[in-house]
Order: C-alpha cells, then sequence, then structure tokens
C-alpha cells in the first residue's frame, strides 16, 4: 500500500469515527431534550398495543389522567395493577371509536373529577380558576390606591409653598437629629 | 388615615399568615386517599358475575333488588381486609342486612381458601377476576365497601377497613332509615 491510499484511508477511518460520536453525542442530546419534554416515556413491553399509533393516542390521554392508586402519578407513568388495567380499558374504549372526552366521562363516572389532572370549570372549583386571577386584581388595585395617593400628596407638596417649607424643615430637623445622634450609618 | 386603621394594615401579614395556617392545619387531617365517590345517592353499575363458590351461578344487579345489601370489595392478597374481616364476620351473625362480597383481582383457590380460614360473612361473593366490575364500581383500594338500598341506588361507601364504630355510628343508622 503506498502512502497516499494509506493517508486517504486513515483519513476516512478517521472521519468515520468523528461522524460516529458525532451521531452519538447528537443522539444523547436528542434524548435528553426530547426525553425530558415528552410526557409519555415509561411503557410496559407487554401490554403495547399492536398499533402503534393507537397506542400512542391512548398514552397521551393517559398521561392527563391520575392514578388513583399512585395519586401523584398519571395513569400512563403508573405500573400499579389499577393503572395497567385502566390503560387496558382505556384503549379498548377508543378502539371501539369512543372520543377522549367519552372516554374521560367514562372515568370521571366512575371515580370523580379527581381522576381529571385539568380540574373542570364548575361552581366548587371557581376559586381554583379565578382565585389567582382576583388575588392579581385586588393587588393592583392597592397598588393603583398607593400610588395615586403618594402622587396627590406630592402635588399638594408642590402647589402649596408652604407645606413643602415646611416638609423641608421637618426633614432638615430629621436629618440634624440623625447627625447628632451619630450620623448616618 | 385613622389611627386604628394604620395598625391594623401592619397586622395584615399577621392574619394573612393565620389564614394561610388555618387551611394548612385544616389539611393536616384531610386524608387524600379518601377521594368522594361520585357514584353515591346513584344507581349502582349493572354487574353480572359468576359466583365464587360456584361458577355456574350466575348473580346480576337484579337479584339483589328489593334488598339493602352491603357490597364488600375484598381480596386474599389484601392485607387491611384482613384486619377488617373479623368486623365483618361479626356484623354478618347479627344478619341485619345480607353481605355480598365482591373478590376482586383474585383466584378461586386463594379466594376459598381465605374464606376458609378466616370464615366467610358473605351470603355469596361475586367473582371479578379481571376487576372490570371493580372499576365500574370505582374500586381503587380494597377493601371497599358500598351500601346499596332496595332500589339499587348506592348510599354510602367505605374506603378502608369497615370500623365497628363506622358500623354503629353510620351504617346502622342508615340501614335503619332506609328499611323504614
Amino acid at each position: 500500500m503506498d502512502e497516499p491510499m494509506r493517508g486517504a484511508r486513515l483519513h476516512g477511518l478517521r472521519a468515520c469515527r468523528a461522524a460516529r460520536i458525532f451521531a452519538a453525542f447528537a443522539l444523547i442530546l436528542a434524548a435528553l431534550t426530547f426525553g425530558a419534554v415528552a410526557p409519555v416515556s415509561a411503557r410496559e413491553a407487554p401490554e403495547v398495543g399492536e398499533d402503534p399509533a393507537a397506542e400512542r393516542h391512548m398514552m397521551q390521554l393517559a398521561a392527563e389522567l391520575r392514578c388513583l392508586q399512585c395519586q401523584n402519578q398519571t395513569l400512563a407513568d403508573s405500573n400499579a395493577p389499577l393503572a395497567v388495567d385502566l390503560r387496558q380499558q382505556i384503549r379498548e374504549l377508543l378502539a371501539k371509536g369512543e372520543s377522549d372526552e367519552q372516554v374521560k366521562q367514562y372515568l370521571v363516572a366512575r371515580y370523580g373529577d379527581f381522576v381529571l389532572y385539568r380540574p373542570p370549570l364548575k361552581s366548587n372549583t371557581l376559586l381554583l380558576w379565578f382565585g389567582p386571577a382576583v388575588v392579581l386584581l385586588v393587588g393592583l388595585g392597592a397598588l393603583y390606591l398607593t400610588l395615586k395617593r403618594r402622587l396627590a400628596r406630592l402635588d399638594s407638596a408642590q402647589s402649596n409653598p408652604q407645606v413643602a417649607d415646611a416638609e423641608s424643615a421637618r426633614a432638615q430637623h430629621l436629618l440634624e437629629k440623625e447627625v447628632e445622634e451619630g450620623g448616618l450609618s | 388615615m385613622s389611627p386604628l386603621f394604620k395598625s391594623l394594615r401592619f397586622l395584615l401579614p399577621l392574619f394573612i399568615f393565620f389564614a394561610i395556617a388555618g387551611f394548612l392545619l385544616k389539611g393536616l387531617w384531610l386524608d387524600p386517599r379518601e377521594i368522594p365517590s361520585p357514584l353515591i345517592d346513584k344507581p349502582a353499575p349493572e354487574f353480572r358475575l359468576q359466583s365464587l363458590e360456584d361458577p355456574a351461578r350466575q348473580i346480576d344487579r337484579k337479584d339483589m333488588l328489593g334488598k339493602v345489601w352491603l357490597l364488600n370489595a375484598w381480596a386474599s392478597w389484601c392485607v387491611a381486609c384482613r384486619e377488617e374481616h373479623p368486623v365483618l364476620v361479626e356484623f354478618a351473625r347479627s344478619s341485619a342486612i345480607p353481605i355480598v362480597g365482591l373478590n376482586y383481582k383474585d383466584t378461586r383457590v386463594d379466594g376459598m381458601r381465605w374464606l376458609a380460614q378466616f370464615g366467610n360473612p358473605y351470603v355469596t361473593s361475586l367473582f371479578d377476576e379481571a376487576g372490570r366490575v371493580g372499576i365500574d364500581f370505582g374500586v381503587y383500594a380494597v377493601p371497599e365497601t358500598f351500601l346499596i338500598d332496595k332500589q339499587g341506588v348506592v348510599r354510602f361507601k367505605q374506603i378502608g377497613p369497615v370500623t365497628p364504630e363506622l358500623l354503629h355510628e353510620k351504617i346502622l343508622p342508615l340501614i335503619q332509615r332506609l328499611n323504614a
């Protein structure tokens, strides 16, 4: 083998290895970015349905429903026996052509609104839905009133020189007192 | 601004603190595992299951109409059921109302052995191997007990073991009212 050929092959090998490292790196990066975002990553091999699209649909729906047995997990994430059964039930209902909404109704009829991770808008959830907005509005209102009052005081101080003089005399007095008592620290 | 209002203003954070602390304190005594059943005051779901003792015998929702009865979900693998069982056996002796078992996600052999070992308070047990009827009743943690009236309407649900106190303070008065 002559020198240039070997060089070319070496170069090719190096490029190949670089590509492989790059690919692996990209894969890890993709796994990190998408793996963290995708809500449905935990699934079990044996009970996955045949149709991957239907399975994906079922898992998407299950990710919005709470597992009753381990209450901080979704039906999609949980391996509790009940969650496995309910996933099977959802799979069957969807296969029968029921809509997402009908499946949710099916579960709400049995377990109550608690299964929904997104609480419905009802008379007893009004505070939950609008409470934060009300608190924000009250806060903004209080801020507005405070600023308005402060502005009014400033205005009156400016438009009335006597008041302004009195205020500045008082401020002067306070400052001097402070200096006498040990300075502004 | 009145002086009273001014001093109240500084107390406001304290009031807010007490309000939040009050809610949190209440939360300490709430059991997140006890989810109110949407089935209360609604017709019990339809079911048709084999009896645990006799596969040839089918039990239907209609069979129980006209009676006030208890449906008790249990399983041989359930530890809390073991704790609850003597209470049910004792209650069955008073034979106030029939107790029907819902043998949830169990095997016939294990279920039968369990009843032989600890006594059988049930007029019969429904054999719910797949847990489908359990799902229809919204069972999520055995033991669970349902009180069902003559019209087949669910009147009360207990999540977790039935205790003698619960029987005397809640279930028996309800039975009396439903039987009246």
